[in-house]
């Protein structure tokens, strides 16, 4: 008798689930996520297939290239594409190149604008939040608008077929990296700076000794970004790098192409080469880039 | 009299400051420095002189000539490929901005599902949207290969195609549309930061009202998103109107040069300046040219910002903005 009552009737309760598994809560909740599930999987693949493709082609030989149905994985696999690929161009001045006109705007970039930041943040002074307004604003305005006077200035001072216009602008403290930084500084807490300035630290010591150290995160989501910008710009080097020895991988891989005859493989190969830096600093700063996106982008 | 009273005033306003006031201004102009000189050197001085150049004939070599409006009457009423790069652009941008909002926006609700593996594909989605510069129209050129190329052997299997892409005027711009797609993660990436936002307690008071899942996507989470939703539409919108380098990469022919596509069809309102600044050093056109732009994107920006106050919502009164 005990064991019946504390045991359910099976028939009645496998008449209820029958009746309503499909309105069961858990059980649609589960259907419900699957299909997601699936979907994601399936949308997943199609994001991850034109970087697969473009490996998998770069180590195909050159009949294999055109073999249709595709061909997922190369037999054999050719590595030589590599080293073929970056043999037919000055890969390593091209590197050279590209690895000046990035590291030395990151230190541009994170030093002017933390600086820059620091005033807009900690110190009160007059027309401060006009200026701020104005910062905003040439955030706005297109570089196309400023791309020709610039081209000019730089053609009268000489600097065309240098690096110069590539890496002397970061340290003049770039809108978007001020506006990020200064979203960060407003987290760290007054009272920290205030009671520094109390003791005596000046703006400069309050800004070199607590605010640098403590804004690390933002300080590298600020050279990741600058680092993203300049090894992947081509507008730049397209308009002032006029020699060969001096232009970027970016513009050395269009040359490549413009100089021989397309061979995809090889392509796809030194595609992949200059695509590296980019891929092993997100793979490395993933964390910090979402950080730094939305620090300026959810308060939109 | 006056002499004395503006002596009075400039002592009085010295003295309603004190020195800890002066040394604060000071501070604080001299830390901007960096970026209030760049101002003027990279930005305000280049906006003038821009806006003087593009009323004048300039070819670098020899000093700006006046003539007037006559680039901006060229620009408007006699110069064909003017008026098809606005076409192209304004083609691109008005399906690429919808289209590219709706795909992360979906995307970024996918992610908020608890699923297994979220990070894993978060950083699939995310990660296309960093491929960028010449590598990044190199693959694209590839995978449009009509002949070879994936997309077309993948859409082979459903049985469509082959589509003709790059080498046709038809096809050359939705095929850029495509591949900006692919890189909607960016923006997936903020909405699902401001759909972290969304308050728990919303979505809980309006599920006991007995909301079901549309409604309280369409009452509550949109609602909270719409000024995220601002933002992100004048972005995509700033950034469609500025498209150069794929647009380049794809119209070279090797050893040939600068082109426009299959009857101009990839020739965007950036590629077509560029070519009339450098390739032609007719800058005094090309700066009308950026002028228009200019006006055109604030143009768009201002009227988004107007349509918006009807469907944007600010938790906090109607302060947000950027």
């Amino acid at each position: 008798m005990q064991t019946e009552q504390s045991l359910p009737n099976p028939t009645r309760s496998g008449a209820v689930r029958n009746i309503a598994w499909w309105k069961n809560r858990k059980v649609r909740d589960l259907i419900w996520r699957s299909a997601i599930f699936i979907f994601i999987c399936l949308l997943g693949i199609l994001f991850i297939f034109p970087l697969a493709w473009m490996i998998s082609t770069s180590l195909k030989s050159n009949e294999q290239v055109y073999v249709i149905p595709t061909v997922w994985i190369p037999n054999p696999i050719v590595w030589e594409n590599y080293p073929n690929a970056l043999a037919r161009m000055p890969f390593i001045r091209f590197l050279i190149n590209s690895c000046i006109t990035s590291f030395i705007p990151i230190v541009g970039a994170i030093l002017s604008a933390s600086l820059v930041a620091y005033a807009f943040s900690r110190v009160r002074w007059p027309g401060r939040d006009i200026w701020f307004i104005i910062l905003i604003s040439t955030m706005m305005l297109p570089g196309q608008v400023t791309m020709i006077p610039l081209y000019v200035l730089y053609s009268r001072l000489g600097w065309i077929n240098t690096y110069l216009p590539l890496i002397v602008p970061w340290f003049f403290g770039g809108a978007f990296y001020i506006f990020l930084l200064r979203q960060f500084y407003s987290s760290i807490p007054m009272e920290l700076t205030n009671a520094a300035f109390i003791d005596g630290c000046s703006h400069l010591g309050i800004w070199w000794r607590i605010m640098l150290p403590l804004s690390r995160p933002a300080l590298a989501t600020v050279g990741i970004f600058t680092f993203l910008f300049t090894w992947n710009d081509f507008i730049g080097p397209l308009l002032y790098l006029k020699t060969e020895s001096m232009y970027t991988l970016q513009i050395g891989l269009q040359y490549f192409r413009d100089q021989y005859s397309v061979a995809w493989q090889e392509l796809m190969a030194a595609s992949a080469v200059v695509l590296s830096p980019t891929l092993l600093i997100f793979f490395l700063g993933q964390k910090l880039f979402v950080e730094g996106i939305t620090l300026t982008g959810i308060k939109g | 009299m006056s002499r004395i009273t503006a002596g009075l005033l400039k002592w009085s306003i010295f003295q309603k400051h004190n020195r800890l006031w002066w040394q604060e201004a000071f501070t604080g102009y001299a830390m901007a420095l960096p970026w209030l000189l760049g101002f003027l050197i990279f930005t305000a001085g280049p906006i003038i002189l821009s806006f003087y150049y593009s009323f004048t004939f300039f070819q670098i070599t020899k000093p700006p000539s006046w003539i007037g409006l006559t680039n901006y009457r060229i620009l408007i009423f006699d110069d064909p490929k003017f008026i098809k790069s606005l076409y192209n652009t304004a083609y691109y941008s008005f399906f690429v901005v919808p289209l590219s909002i709706v795909t992360s926006l979906s995307l970024a609700l996918l992610m908020n599902q608890r699923i297994p593996g979220r990070s894993l594909f978060r950083t699939i989605y995310y990660l296309p949207s960093v491929v960028s510069g010449v590598a990044n129209a190199m693959l694209w050129l590839w995978l449009l290969n009509p002949k070879y190329g994936l997309i077309n052997a993948a859409l082979k299997l459903v049985g469509i195609g082959p589509i003709p892409w790059l080498n046709s005027a038809e096809w050359a711009k939705p095929a850029m549309i495509l591949m900006s797609l692919w890189a909607v993660g960016g923006t997936m990436i903020i909405y699902l930061a401001a759909l972290q936002d969304v308050p728990v307690h919303l979505q809980e008071a309006a599920e006991i009202d007995g909301a079901n899942a549309i409604q309280r996507f369409w009452y509550v989470t949109l609602p909270m998103l719409s000024p995220t939703i601002l933002f992100t539409i004048i972005t995509t919108t700033i950034g469609s109107f500025q498209v150069f380098t794929q647009a380049y990469v794809w119209t070279q022919t090797p050893g040939q040069g600068g082109g426009a596509g299959p009857r101009d069809s990839l020739l965007f309102y950036v590629l077509y300046l560029y070519q009339r600044a450098f390739g032609e050093l007719k800058m005094g056109y090309a700066s009308a040219m950026a002028w228009i732009l200019f006006v055109l994107i604030l143009t768009l920006t201002l009227i988004q910002f107007r349509i918006s106050r009807k469907y944007v919502y600010y938790e906090e009164g109607p302060k947000g903005g950027i």
